[in-house]
């Protein structure tokens, strides 16, 4: 009994630190905790209330049935055409942004030097500006007698091509949008790589593309993941792509969840789809995050 | 090999300008419909004016969005950054057991579509009776934000060495004092841009607004619905007056920061 005591009692200097850390570690993580549980977790479970209401009412917590995912899993419901589009729009966001960001992060690491701060700056700014402005933006540049079709027959051209409203637009918007999301993990990504570690492979004869494959991608791929899944993310949810630029011409899921709270107001079915988009996106982040060490990423040695 | 080397760079440097100016176009296209003096916009703009910024100016229903965005984004800021911060020490300071799960769940959040998110604490809100206002949005964008705050911080945190806490209490502080004079002052740069990151995040949300702020309303939900019926060229003016009080306060915030560290360094 008094041996018991006697371990769990600290006595050295190291161990009255390391118990005040654990404890007061949990003190600050504590008003996290409370605001994200009621901000963030009870929500969700209001959802899941809604889910299992009966289609086309208000009665939360008080009645329980399976109908709203019956009619979600009903073939003839076209809501699967919807999350199809928004799989396929946000897988190509991501192969897309992929291939537009990695030049920029190595040369953030690498090859800007001094000018990479300001350089990242102008990339964060667009964050700071709502994306309902930067979309309209496009609107006016591609609209007919905007900026690129008013250019071209300016210059005796037959003028620009119709764009807006099409699938394609949307998908051009979402790249835009969630660029800085790909960008910054992937430079971080790449800050992993010790340039000695290059340039001893070099100095052995590897040559650039053996170097790229061998190296460089394996140490940069946990950023590279956190951006790839950030944009898979938040272009599966987005909805302002398709409805400014897109002009409504597909529904995206998110819109589909939209539609069901606000013109249809059933609240029960707009809340068993976001259930379902929840789960997905819920399993597909904890997956890809319990691989990550984030201590790691994010910079203690 | 310095050949090759120089004709990479060269190739870095111009596809990132390139998608610089692709980044900055549509802003300089929304600025100059703001100018366009007639209705409707058609570009070569014919002729130019100021009377669109004017009417934005003078109009006391957009002054009325404006105090409600920049009172929501105070309020986000002040509380963000306050929760934040001991969330960043608990983040990247402490070891603790729950840690590993607590850095993960915090992430949450930021992964989680914001259209979808506002519904559900709509939903919530309703659940227990509470009718939605501007003040229900200032809670809405805390929960997005804190998050957000928590991670920049905890790089600063990551950066810091935690013997100089260790010596402070060694040397008979209390806890208060050791915050006060060591730990918020070495973590000051990374709180700082914490507090510009809020108050910009706050300022140009609109996923979350839209849902949580009830009869109120913020700039970028009054330049939404606008933008889908009724156009005028005041929603441009609106938006790139937003996008220049934006980085406005960007660079006053870079510039006091450069001028804090300077003065801490020399």
């Amino acid at each position: 009994m008094a041996d018991i005591a006697l371990t769990h009692a600290p006595e050295t200097a190291a161990e009255l630190r390391h118990a005040r850390m654990l404890s007061a570690g949990a003190r600050c993580a504590l008003p996290v905790a409370i605001l994200l549980g009621i901000g963030f977790a009870a929500p969700l479970v209001a959802i899941l209330g809604y889910a299992f209401a009966t289609p086309r009412s208000f009665d939360v917590f008080r009645s329980f049935t399976l109908e709203n995912f019956a009619t979600l899993f009903n073939p003839s419901n076209t809501v699967w055409l919807s999350f199809l589009w928004s799989c396929g729009f946000a897988l190509s966001t991501v192969a897309i942004l992929a291939v537009v960001a990695y030049p920029i992060a190595y040369g953030l690491n690498v090859v800007f030097g001094r000018a990479a701060p300001l350089i990242s700056v102008l990339f964060v700014f667009p964050l700071f500006v709502s994306e309902n402005v930067r979309l309209y933006g496009w609107v006016l540049f591609y609209i007919k007698n905007g900026v690129l079709d008013g250019t071209l027959k300016w210059l005796g051209l037959a003028g620009g091509p119709e764009v807006l409203f099409t699938p394609g637009i949307t998908l051009f918007g979402m790249v835009y949008t969630y660029l800085p999301f790909m960008l910054f993990p992937m430079t971080l990504g790449l800050a992993l790589v010790p340039r000695d570690l290059v340039d001893a492979a070099r100095d052995l004869g590897a040559g650039r593309l053996l170097i790229w494959r061998e190296i460089e991608l394996p140490l940069a791929m946990p950023g590279i993941l956190i951006g790839m899944l950030l944009t898979f993310v938040l272009a599966i949810g987005a909805t302002a792509e398709a409805k400014i630029l897109g002009g409504q011409s597909i529904i995206v899921i998110s819109h589909d969840i939209e539609i069901a709270f606000t013109y249809s107001q059933n609240w029960p079915l707009g809340s068993a789809l976001a259930v379902v988009v929840t789960a997905f996106i819920g399993g597909l982040t904890l997956f890809a995050l319990s691989k990550l060490d984030l201590d790691r990423m994010l910079g203690r040695r | 090999m310095a050949i090759t080397h120089k004709r990479r760079d060269a190739a870095i440097w111009g596809w990132t300008l390139f998608v610089l100016v692709v980044v900055y176009l549509p802003i300089a296209c929304g600025a100059l419909a703001s100018f366009n003096k007639s209705r409707y916009f058609g570009f070569p703009v014919k002729q130019y004016s100021t009377d669109w910024w004017g009417k934005t100016v003078d109009s006391i229903e957009i002054g009325m969005i404006v105090k409600t965005s920049i009172s929501v984004a105070l309020l986000v800021t002040v509380f963000s950054v306050v929760i934040a911060t001991f969330g960043a020490l608990a983040f990247a300071r402490y070891d603790w057991k729950g840690r590993r799960l607590y850095q993960k769940l915090i992430l949450l959040p930021i992964f989680f579509p914001q259209p979808v998110l506002g519904l559900a604490m709509l939903l919530g809100f309703n659940a227990v009776g509470i009718q939605t206002s501007w003040m229900t949005a200032v809670f809405a964008h805390m929960v997005w934000i804190v998050p957000v705050v928590t991670l920049v911080i905890a790089i600063q945190v990551y950066g810091f060495d935690p013997s100089l806490e260790e010596a402070a209490f060694d040397l008979g502080c209390s806890r208060l004092q050791v915050l006060r004079e060591v730990t918020l002052p070495l973590l000051w740069p990374g709180i700082w841009s914490g507090m510009l990151f809020a108050f910009l995040l706050s300022w140009s949300n609109f996923p979350l607004s839209l849902y949580t702020t009830g009869a109120d309303s913020t700039i970028p939900e009054w330049l939404y619905a606008k933008m889908v019926a009724g156009y005028t060229p005041m929603v441009p003016a609106l938006g790139t007056m937003a996008t220049l009080g934006a980085a406005a306060l960007l660079l006053a915030g870079g510039l006091v920061g450069m001028l804090v560290r300077r003065r801490a360094t020399a």
